[in-house]
């Protein structure tokens, strides 16, 4: 049977489970669900699931895709049976047959709430957005290979800056999933090299939506 | 989630482990409860949930609908240090809920190394760690396990210890719990009533009294407590509670997978295990009942993995046929079935070749002694040709990796019994070069030794650990004579062993070593980055007491042990005759053989041993 996707959700205590966690729970709650997944073949056999842009422990999404495999036919409550089997924070929401190619996707809607317990004046929300929306935002981040650089500016895009509590103000931001992949939490780093005194106190990162190149929705 | 703990969260290692909120947790409605128990686990998370006792005793009680059991385990360094700094007290998983708001503070005791974590946690959540400076009723720190056979250590910390298996008697002292909580007891009264309850210590309830030498003059039960207590056990082990619907950990534990459990108890009878005593009688489950179990546990968790748990699984009668059922269920499913403890002499090749077609993982022999001698004095009962047909076997089965566990410093033992670990070690090489089928990759042969500590409640009860540098000199000569390179030797330090052997047999006078210890920064023992050896002593030190009076002593026949009030089941005079045994290198047959009339069948109302 071809390969189909799973649309879900990971929030609440949900958000601490690594990538790994979260690929074991799922073998584990599909095996709860009785629905068999397809095996690879060989000597040591595993099903064949795999979550797209693996996300950072702490954050939350409600975009998450999973692409995996079935023998036999979909079953028509396979959502409910799933969200069954699911621990707290992991909600299924859709699953339909996988069309597009995760590769296509290349950008990320992320939300950060970002505190600061000192309180949000307007004057730090304009120095936010004036740094935020700067030409050019280089940092130094750490590759596989070492240290490299990255223009955070030119793969990045604020989109609302708002304050939510006297403490908490309030993100939308565009970040490139792919080539480079851009992690939200960078933003903090940008403000630890270039401006200290911007760091948050805590920050909280969820993601909202997947677009390609176009920037249309992708499924 | 609370916003300290969120913020935590984001600097601590491996966080999934501090959230609760997995599958099939058992969450209650605080306001219909009647007594809210929180299970501690003195060890970190990924050992605990890991620990069979501990789910067993938490599905138990959660089957009550007047009792909520949560988990509580230790937290790793550095969340202790973030939590300390955030002033957030240690929580129960499920709820979130402080452990001081609950009413009942339950740790399990499975090794002597974790009692420092016992204090660490009672004083995370800021419970006072002494029972004398608990007032109230509640929380009230009850402990159990295999360590509360011999509770004396850690006596001025709990309030009650529940000596032997909990599924019996942990629900009467929940009843007499809630009866206190409505009724309105003091403290003393509680203790009181608790301490008539069969398998029940109360330490305050006891005085001990000590000779000019060190050793216990007398140990007096006040207030009309028993002067012995036997220990519980499961009467109906066949169909007591199995927990087949378990928390299913959301991140890695060390043993990540179904955990059947065949029968209780040992027929063996190794001189050395106080698991192969203190455990009797035995006690079967069918293989009905258990095919039933696995396929509901392998159900309801989704896990690929099952293991079949006893003292010595190949001495399970219809072990077979259960395997030929499992595996029913299991090939299709991808599900892989293993069996740990495999004895030497009744291995079978066909049984293991068939639970393994997947993941051909290394076999284990544990012979525990070099020389024939020494095995027989310890009660081992393998003999080395059953040793060398298992290795031929495996070695012809394809098998080229083979650990072999050892233990240096047994009573009797020689430089004789040493080198003999090396000449065995040999024997099993050239079974290989002559039988292995295939030889193109070479043996992979691993000699291990640990420091044998004498325990309380077995036969060894009596005798001295060698000393620190003798256990060193007898490694050196073991290592003198494992030479080839196809045998790699791996050797336990002896710095814990010999904390451990000092604490196993320690008398109430150890209490104040454990805080000192603890005081000085001592937690997380049984991990290798945390234990210190140096400030181990210089807490000995500072408390005055000599850790080798405990360790390093041979006791006479007659001495009264600290442990002497505890009956579980054998009796002291069978340890003793099986220790003069040991000293004639006198082999005991197992309990099928013939039954040697050790006393465990007398607390067995039940039913009958091993049956």
């Amino acid at each position: 049977m071809s390969k189909q996707r799973l649309l879900f959700e990971k929030s609440g205590r949900a958000v601490y489970m690594s990538h790994l966690d979260l690929m074991r729970t799922m073998k584990r709650a599909f095996a709860r669900a009785d629905i068999l997944l397809r095996h690879s073949e060989g000597f040591n056999p595993h099903p064949l699931i795999s979550v797209a842009l693996p996300l950072s422990v702490g954050q939350e999404s409600v975009c998450e895709l999973m692409d995996f495999e079935l023998i036999g036919d979909m079953p028509a409550d396979l959502i409910s049976r799933l969200n069954a089997a699911l621990p707290e924070g992991i909600r299924a929401a859709e699953a339909y047959e996988a069309g597009r190619k995760i590769k296509e996707i290349k950008w990320i809607k992320a939300q950060c709430l970002m505190s600061y317990d000192g309180g949000c004046t307007p004057e730090l929300i304009e120095e936010i957005k004036g740094f935020l929306r700067a030409d050019s935002i280089v940092i130094r981040k750490k590759t596989k290979r070492g240290e490299g650089e990255l223009d955070l500016a030119a793969n990045m895009e604020l989109l609302e800056l708002e304050r939510q509590y006297s403490d908490t103000l309030r993100l939308e931001l565009l970040v490139s999933a792919a080539e480079p992949t851009v992690n939200p939490a960078l933003i903090v780093s940008a403000f630890e090299q270039l401006r200290p005194e911007l760091v948050p106190d805590f920050m909280k990162v969820r993601r909202l939506e997947l677009y390609d190149r176009e920037k249309k929705v992708f499924r | 989630m609370e916003q300290k703990l969120e913020r935590i969260l984001m600097k601590v290692q491996k966080p999934a482990r501090y959230t609760g909120g997995e599958y099939n947790q058992v969450i209650k409605d605080k306001s219909k409860i009647d007594l809210r128990v929180a299970f501690c686990f003195p060890d970190v998370y990924e050992i605990g949930m890991s620990n069979l006792g501990m789910r067993i005793l938490c599905g138990l009680l959660n089957q009550r609908d007047n009792i909520w059991c949560e988990r509580v385990f230790a937290p790793w360094g550095d969340m202790e240090e973030e939590m300390r700094k955030a002033q957030l007290p240690l929580y129960a998983l499920e709820s979130g809920d402080p452990v001081a708001e609950f009413d009942v503070v339950a740790f399990t005791l499975g090794y002597e190394m974790a009692y420092t974590n016992v204090l660490n946690m009672l004083d995370l959540s800021g419970i006072p760690i002494h029972s004398a400076e608990r007032k109230d009723c509640f929380p009230l720190v009850i402990a159990g396990g295999t360590c509360c056979y011999h509770p004396e250590p850690f006596a001025s910390f709990v309030d009650i210890c529940n000596l032997g298996e909990g599924e019996d008697v942990l629900p009467e002292i929940m009843e007499l719990c809630i009866k206190a909580k409505n009724e309105g007891w003091d403290k003393a009264r509680l203790l009181r009533e608790a301490a008539g309850i069969e398998g029940v210590y109360v330490p305050g309830l006891y005085e001990p009294e000590y000779k000019p030498d060190g050793t216990m003059a007398a140990f007096r039960p006040v207030d009309g407590a028993p002067k012995k207590v036997t220990k519980r056990i499961v009467q109906n082990f066949r169909e007591s509670y199995f927990p087949v619907d378990t928390v299913i950990p959301s991140t890695e534990i060390v043993h990540d997978r179904v955990v059947l459990e065949l029968f209780r108890g040992c027929i063996r009878g190794c001189r050395f295990c106080q698991a192969g005593y203190v455990y009797r009688p035995v006690r079967p489950r069918s293989p009905e009942i258990l095919a039933e179990q696995a396929r509901q546990a392998l159900k309801n968790s989704g896990y690929d993995e099952i293991t079949l748990s006893s003292l010595s699984t190949s001495d399970y009668r219809p072990l077979n046929c259960l395997c030929d059922e499992l595996l029913d269920y299991c090939d299709p499913r991808n599900i892989s079935l293993s069996l740990p403890s495999l004895r030497a002499d009744n291995f079978s090749i066909d049984l293991m070749e068939r639970v393994q077609r997947v993941r051909r993982t290394g076999l284990t022999f544990a012979p525990e002694a070099g020389s024939q001698r020494l095995r027989d004095a310890i009660n081992k009962n393998v003999r080395e040709e059953d040793l060398l047909n298992s290795c031929r076997i495996a070695f012809e089965g394809g098998w080229n990796g083979l650990k072999l566990y050892f233990m240096l410093g047994l009573p009797t033992e020689t430089d004789e019994d040493v080198i003999a670990i090396a000449d065995l070690a040999y024997k099993v090489l050239n079974v290989w070069k002559k039988h292995a089928k295939n030889k193109s990759r070479g043996p992979r042969i691993t000699v291990s030794t640990s420091f044998f500590v004498p325990k309380p409640l077995t036969p060894f009860q009596w005798e001295a650990q060698i000393s620190m540098d003798e256990y060193r000199r007898r490694v050196a000569l073991l290592r003198e004579h494992l030479r080839s390179k196809s045998i790699s030797y791996n050797w336990h330090d002896p710095e814990t062993s010999f904390i451990e052997a000092a604490l196993a047999r320690g008398d109430r006078r150890m209490g104040a070593v454990l805080e000192e210890v603890w005081r000085r920064g001592a937690r997380l023992d049984s991990w290798g980055e945390y234990f210190s050896y140096e400030r181990w002593i210089e807490a000995f030190e500072a408390c005055g007491v000599d850790p080798r009076f405990y360790a390093n002593r041979e006791r006479e026949r007659d001495e009264l042990f600290p442990w002497d009030f505890v009956d579980v089941g054998v009796r002291r005079e069978y340890m003793w005759s099986e220790r003069e045994a040991s000293r004639r290198s006198q082999i005991t047959p197992d309990c099928r053989k013939m039954c040697m009339g050790c006393g465990a069948a007398r607390i067995y109302t039940g039913g009958d041993c091993d049956e």
